[in-house]
């Protein structure tokens, strides 16, 4: 079934792409989730849209070739996510307000520049619900490049951002920069987003970082484990995704996020099962 | 050579305009367990985080294992159980071994990671605390004693000589706090920990601590526990504004 993914370039492309965000995505989901900051990933891709449509625009209206929808995506969604430590800084007591803020502005730019593209047609379609032919080699080393800095800076400040994620004020009295630590961990987030958005889509993204996670936490012992099962169902995920994307021609965002949602259900079936046996085993 | 761990002179602190300590002088002498109580608000809290160098006093000087705390460095020394520890998100993944380990984090330092020696030192720190057996399991999963405990293995995981702890027997049943006060005798005895103890089950705590010091914005009182229990109950409730109920649980 996968020979053809092998075949065609376009295809190894979304292979590739598809099983590094598969990694890269509930790695630092796994994060994202313990530290209640799910809804950031969504106010986050939004702002990524709003970049693609800026590199739409540029491309379509000036034959801009050096800044793909990639790359303007990956740019927007970095500065977003400065953006919001701001304004969660400005709205101390109300920090959850930033990501209305930052989400529509992200909506009303992206409506802007896809108009101004004339890309309310196939583009959007591709971007809001993903796609398994729109990568390109150039994207591919893009996101080759975001996957091992992820890996890299996740692998060297593990211990601080676990540390940071289960206890904030305890990290902070040990002297833990807890701010910096933030501040890249945000950052980092910002980058596995725009690395998603191809395959999963803008409105599917947050799930792919989020839902491995929700089945993982289930059932894993520790935090380790959690991250180790939250990336065995990303991946299973994305390649059934990718494999009936492109034989039922449709977007694989859509089948990626339904596996989730199953492989979600199944793990709260099952556990509610065995603690069922065991409590039965105990009377 | 100076004996005592921690030593406050004339120490005056406020919260914007708001006095929370005034003219604090106390001296904690190297080997002590101090039972410090008082009414809430009294500025126990704001104590312990002077003594962290959390917060700078407006006046006056500390000193910590007789260093000036503006020159002191060894903060492995001293090891904390907040207030707020036990209000953790419960639902969170980390077994005890990897929540032990955050003692670790900041005494290992930056791009380093942990190796076989300080592996060693978190099953010691889980086995000194009783909970050898639930090392892998979700601190989650634990009972609220139990993840005091688990707590205090955080704090003791890097060897301090100084453990404080900020009321963390709030919310354990009485049973509990019986075993857990019988712990912290034994870091005092056994492994020589100094430890000052901030608590309101004052009728348990006087049985296991050598000192007490009473404190509402200053210390009304500060001397041995046979003292404080002779105090009469119009002395005692002068110094916490209230009458104060001592219960002395016997089990
Ligand atoms: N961060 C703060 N800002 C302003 N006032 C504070 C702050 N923390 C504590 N206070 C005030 O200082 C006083 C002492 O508080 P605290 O040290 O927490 O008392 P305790 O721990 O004995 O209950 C209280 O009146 C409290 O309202
Ligand atoms: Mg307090």
């Amino acid at each position: 079934m996968l020979t053809h993914f092998f075949q065609y370039e376009f295809l190894q492309n979304t292979l590739y792409t598809g099983l590094l965000i598969g990694l890269i995505a509930p790695l630092l989901g796994s994060f994202v989730v313990v530290r209640r900051l799910s809804l950031i990933a969504d106010g986050l891709s939004h702002v990524a849209l709003a970049g693609i449509a800026f590199g739409l625009f540029l491309e379509k209206r000036y034959g801009v070739l050096f800044l793909t929808p990639f790359y303007s995506g990956t740019l927007f969604s970095v500065f977003g996510a400065i953006f919001i430590e701001r304004l969660r800084s400005i709205y101390h007591a109300y920090q959850e307000i930033a990501i209305p803020i930052i989400l529509s502005a992200g909506v009303g730019l992206s409506v802007i520049f896809i108009s101004l593209a004339d890309g309310f047609n196939n583009d959007l379609y591709n971007y809001l619900f993903g796609s398994v032919s729109a990568v390109s080699r150039n994207d591919l080393y893009g996101i080759i490049i975001i996957a091992t800095i992820v890996i890299v800076i996740l692998s060297i400040f593990y211990k601080e951002l676990f540390m940071l994620s289960f206890d904030e004020e305890h990290a902070k009295v040990s002297g833990i920069h807890a701010k910096r630590i933030h501040f890249l961990f945000i950052v980092l987030t910002a980058l596995v987003i725009s690395a998603s958005i191809r395959i999963v889509g803008v409105l599917l993204v947050s799930a792919l970082m989020t839902l491995p996670v929700a089945a993982s936490i289930r059932i894993a012992r520790g935090f380790k484990q959690t991250i180790l099962f939250s990336i065995m169902f990303g991946e299973l995920a994305i390649i059934i995704g990718l494999i009936s994307g492109y034989y039922l021609e449709i977007p694989p965002g859509g089948t990626i996020v339904m596996v989730l949602i199953t492989s979600l259900l199944l793990t709260i079936t099952l556990k509610r099962v065995w603690l069922n046996m065991k409590r039965k085993r105990a009377i | 050579m100076n004996k005592s761990i921690v030593q406050m002179k004339n120490i005056k602190y406020a919260y914007e305009d708001k006095m929370a300590l005034n003219n604090i002088n106390l001296t904690i002498p190297t080997g002590s367990f101090l039972g410090l109580v008082g009414p809430n608000g009294g500025g126990k809290t704001t104590l312990i985080k002077l003594i962290l160098g959390l917060i700078k006093p407006q006046q006056g000087q500390i000193s910590l294992f007789g260093q000036d705390i503006t020159e002191f460095n060894d903060w492995n020394k001293i090891g904390f159980v907040s207030q707020k520890a036990n209000s953790f998100n419960r639902g969170f993944p980390a077994t005890v071994k990897e929540v032990v380990s955050t003692g670790l984090t900041a005494q290992v330092g930056y791009f380093k990671f942990f190796n076989q020696g300080h592996r060693q030192k978190i099953i010691e720190a889980v086995d000194l605390v009783g909970m050898s057996d639930y090392l892998n399991q979700n601190i989650g999963d634990l009972s609220g004693g139990q993840q005091q405990r688990i707590f205090i293995a955080r704090a003791l995981v890097s060897d301090p000589k100084f453990l404080i702890l900020d009321e963390p027997t709030v919310g354990i049943d009485t049973e509990n706090v019986q075993k857990f006060y019988q712990l912290l005798h034994k870091l005092n005895s056994e492994q020589n920990i100094s430890l000052l103890l901030v608590s309101h089950d004052v009728g348990t705590m006087t049985k296991y601590a050598n000192g007490v010091a009473c404190l509402n914005k200053s210390i009304h009182f500060h001397g041995n526990t046979s003292d404080f229990t002779n105090l009469t109950e119009h002395q005692l409730s002068q110094f916490y504004g209230h009458d104060l109920n001592i219960v002395t649980h016997q089990h």
